[in-house]
């Protein structure tokens, strides 16, 4: 008799045990320490995001009491309704069914998907359909495999990986309204805490738009499959204040600085592949399937985040892209010592 | 039904070589044999994915891992997508029903039975050419070039320019190839299922079983084939010179998304309508009671099927439709939670009042439960378009589709052979074993896919091979591969079960969990041709009639 009670009993404390795991985890999520934050999607700074944020909370409230009232009778049948050994040889009641029990649990979770879907019609419309407003910054974003592009088509400006936009507040809105292309397979641009995801798609334009509320840099990455590198095709979103905003559009402005003591290294660039794929403003390079270089070093990283914009990293880059991001589309130049000097101090001109 | 078919001695043993075995196993055309095959065939590939998903857990235990390239690991998860769904899933859940279907309905064969073997072996020969792709994709790129375009294979990634060599091909004929067997068992399982019906078995009396998998062979004939013609359609593309999915030449990257979805979600439900089946089998049995509702039960099962064909673009929430696209695929998706929750109702109803008995079985019904109630409910999270803007395409979603597919689907199927290996073998397998392989994997199951969501709602896309210090996920995906390797070692322990039960196990007998469906009316194997006479039935539970003639169910039906 006690062997057939004991793996009940078990199988209860388990069941108990899990969902106490399953919801400490949960909770864990948003306990997570100011580094975790970074991508956090229940930490949203901007308009989209916060909406996501709010019908999710509805969502997860409206799941969490189906499940623990599920589970408390999934537990309770358990105990209840185990085989004791006094009741061996004898069946219990044969019941076939209720049609009034069947009909309340068709009926309530009806009218629970009617409230769901009335409150999540609202977000889509909300987030999808808002109207643009004449203050907005318009961005171009190209996805390339495996870097971002970036256009301000009505600032004249070219960069790559890092997006510069303007911050956003209730009394000054100025969101950033983007269009996202692919140059190649498919990708998605997702910066958790400033919006939803929404992919980059060849032959077929998207929009997305945000409004971080807040300075700073937000980061994120590709979120669709698109190759090799797929991984390391790093987002990252800087936010500044108006005037420093202002400041870097004045900068990327500038055409290409000219340093006549590094003819050199500039020699390099325009007589070797460099210039099949990278552009620079002022000179013959005006490749478009790599980043544009014109102010390279306003940039903090290289290769699409993938490594810190150090003169080390950036040798290291030109000479073998494989070590720093295998699989990249970047050829290995394979310059001898002298040539990959000059081209290193050249690049570390271009701010 | 007759007494007399119950006492058919088993199969005569008689002494062949290994050739003449050999040969009789090729060239099979017995339900029962085929059922085999593809269960112990899928088994392989279990394992064979199995294994791809430890490469990928090691590789993903900390942060900059260089265990493998990037290479290596894109194909390693599309290789252990493209198995687990089409190779291990598909095939084994066809073998439960090939080898069931016919025995719980009272028939002697499948109604197509070369048919049943020309099915069989062209799904095998679709795993062998997806698998080829390892020695034989070499054109200009070398040896060991498995596809690595993830198991969607999203378009254009699958055209030339950026899968050059030949091992999207690979993937794409094993598709073509396992997808024409898949809608060969699709036909033969409903022509069974309404041809074939002993005498007395209205389609109102049989089991639960037969219709779940009747409703998954019809979803099987109208997702299938967009697939089948998705596959052609790249082939065209890749050496025809067709543009259908080229978007270099103007081609449309969504229309291949939509060709996959629309078979790629109905499929969801195809793989989990037979565990449904599994499970309405089991807890009856278990709890002592016949199943709550049947009725009901099969009206939601073919509600599921309609209404699943209508939600394929919930997987599309984030490639930019319109937002009338978004609103109708939530509603659909989310209506589809309503017929589903009435069917864990009724399996909770089927346990109420009942007096269970917590064999193994049953262990993995009632953990499959809490498991499909969860995966259901953050399933509902998804259907929430908005918040799925944030949750496609991460972790969370990786974690929500493992708790289908492993915590649903294949905690079902490990219920379902436990319960039926007696009747496939003539031995039980150890409940000893069963038992450490039901709490390893159960605990190992959590670890993995619990933990999976969070890095989701930290931002950790999906198919990534290497990721950055700092964002917080070190320790999650830690706990996770920690937890996949205890799975692991269930499944070894499984397998051993499995081998080992079947020379030591104890003798089953006709039927050992004195249950009531027809095929325990039978020996155990079952003979050649299942039924000497065949039987005839009065209700859905005719064993039940024929052990309690006082109180027989077709009184009440």
């Amino acid at each position: 008799m006690q062997r057939k009670q004991n793996p009940s009993k078990l199988s209860t404390l388990f069941v108990l045990a899990l969902f106490f795991l399953f919801m400490a985890t949960a909770a864990a999520a948003t306990l997570a320490d100011p580094a975790t934050g970074l991508t956090n999607i229940f930490d949203p700074e901007s308009t989209p995001a916060k909406s996501i944020f709010d019908v999710s909370v509805l969502v997860l409230v409206i799941t969490g009491i189906i499940f623990v009232v599920v589970c408390t009778l999934l537990v309770y049948s358990i105990v209840k309704f185990r085989g004791r050994a006094v009741d061996s040889g004898r069946e219990p009641a044969q019941v076939y069914g209720s049609t009034q029990i069947e009909l309340a649990w068709t009926i309530i979770p009806i009218l629970i998907v009617v409230v769901l879907f009335l409150a999540t019609a609202r977000t889509i419309q909300a987030v999808q359909d808002a109207p643009k407003p004449a203050t907005a910054l318009e961005v171009t974003a190209i996805g390339h495999q495996f870097w971002w592009e970036f256009r301000y088509s009505k600032l004249g400006i070219v960069t790559a990986n890092e997006l510069h936009i303007p911050v956003s507040d209730a009394a000054h809105p100025t969101p950033t309204f983007l269009k996202l292309f692919s140059a190649d397979t498919d990708h998605s641009f997702w910066i958790p805490q400033l919006a939803g995801k929404t992919d980059l798609v060849p032959n077929h334009p998207n929009k997305m738009w945000i409004d971080p509320h807040r300075t700073g840099v937000y980061l994120g990455q590709c979120a669709q499959y698109c190759g090799t590198q797929h991984a390391k095709m790093l987002l990252r979103v800087y936010v500044d204040s108006e005037e420093a905003f202002k400041a870097w559009v004045r900068a990327q402005q500038q055409p290409a600085v000219e340093d006549e003591s590094l003819i050199l290294g500039k020699r390099v660039f325009e007589t070797t592949a460099c210039i099949n794929c990278h552009a620079i403003s002022g000179t013959v390079a005006n490749g478009r399937f790599g980043p544009d270089l014109t102010h390279l070093m306003s940039r903090r990283t290289i290769a699409s985040g993938a490594a810190e914009n150090t003169e080390e990293n950036l040798r290291r880059w030109i000479q073998n892209p494989d070590a720093i991001k295998p699989g990249s589309l970047m050829p290995a130049m394979k310059l001898d010592d002298s040539d990959l000097d000059a081209l290193t101090a050249y690049m570390e001109t271009l701010r | 039904m007759s007494a007399n078919a119950m006492v058919i001695p088993s199969a005569q043993v008689v002494d062949r070589t290994w050739i003449e075995i050999l040969h009789q196993w090729l060239t099979t055309v017995d339900h029962k044999k085929l059922g085999i095959l593809y269960i112990v065939y899928a088994l392989f590939f279990l394992v064979v994915g199995g294994v791809e998903a430890v490469i990928i857990r090691v590789q993903l235990m900390h942060s900059h891992s260089t265990f493998v390239s990037p290479q290596v690991f894109n194909r390693m998860f599309t290789m252990h997508g493209t198995t687990m769904i089409f190779f291990v899933a598909m095939p084994v859940l066809f073998g439960f029903a090939n080898y069931l279907v016919p025995l719980m309905i009272g028939a002697r064969d499948m109604a197509f039975p070369r048919l049943n073997a020309f099915s069989f072996w062209l799904s095998a020969l679709g795993g062998l050419l997806l698998y080829f792709s390892f020695v034989g994709a070499n054109g200009l790129y070398g040896a060991g070039n498995a596809p690595d375009v993830g198991w969607w294979a999203y378009a254009p990634l699958g055209a030339r320019a950026f899968s050059p060599g030949h091992s999207s091909d690979y993937w794409t004929l094993a598709l073509l190839v396992s997808g024409f067997g898949s809608i060969g068992t699709g036909i033969n399982l409903i022509a069974t299922i309404l041809c074939l019906r002993c005498p007395g078995m209205k389609l109102g009396r049989m089991p639960l079983l037969a219709w779940l998998n009747l409703v998954m062979a019809g979803m099987v004939l109208i997702t299938l084939t967009p697939l089948s013609a998705a596959q052609i359609m790249l082939l065209v593309d890749r050496y025809l010179g067709g543009h259908f999915f080229d978007t270099q030449a103007g081609g449309s990257a969504v229309l291949w998304m939509h060709f996959f979805w629309i078979f790629g979600h109905p499929e969801v439900y195809i793989l989990i309508i037979p565990c449904f089946a599994f499970v309405s089998e089991i807890i009856p049995v278990f709890s002592r009671k016949p199943i709550f509702g049947y009725p009901v039960m099969v009206a939601a099962t073919v509600c599921i099927a309609f209404v699943s064909m209508s939600v394929w673009a919930h997987h599309m929430f984030t490639v930019g439709m319109s937002s009338y696209a978004n609103t109708f695929f939530t509603i659909t998706t989310m209506a589809i939670g309503v017929p589903t929750g009435i069917k864990i109702f009724n399996w909770l109803g089927t346990m109420w009042g009942g007096r269970i008995q917590f064999k193994t079985p049953m262990l993995f019904c009632i953990a499959f439960l809490f498991q499909f109630l969860i995966a259901g409910l953050t399933g509902i999270m998804l259907a929430c378009s908005p918040f799925d803007w944030q949750l496609s395409l991460s972790y969370f979603v990786v974690a929500h589709f493992h708790y289908v597919i492993v915590g649903g689907i294949l905690f079902a199927l490990f219920g379902a052979f436990y319960y039926w290996y007696p009747k496939i073998t003539g031995r039980m397998l150890s409940e000893t074993l069963g038992k450490w392989h039901f709490w390893l994997f159960l605990i190992g199951f959590h670890l993995t896919f619990d933990t999976m969501h969070i890095p989701g709602l930290l931002g950790m896309p999906r198919r990534i091979y290497t990721y950055e210090p700092g964002r917080g996920w070190d320790a999650l995906n830690l706990i996770i591969s920690i937890g996949a390797f205890i799975q692991g070692i269930a499944i070894v322990i499984f397998v051993l079960n499995l081998i080992a039960s079947y020379w030591n196990g104890v003798k089953a007998g006709n039927d050992p969990w004195d249950a009531w469906t027809l095929e325990w009316s039978v020996s155990s194997p079952p003979p050649e041709y299942n039924f000497a006479s065949v039987p005839t039935v009065a209700s859905r539970r005719p064993l039940w009639d024929l052990k309690h003639p006082e109180d027989p169910d077709s009184r009440y039906e």
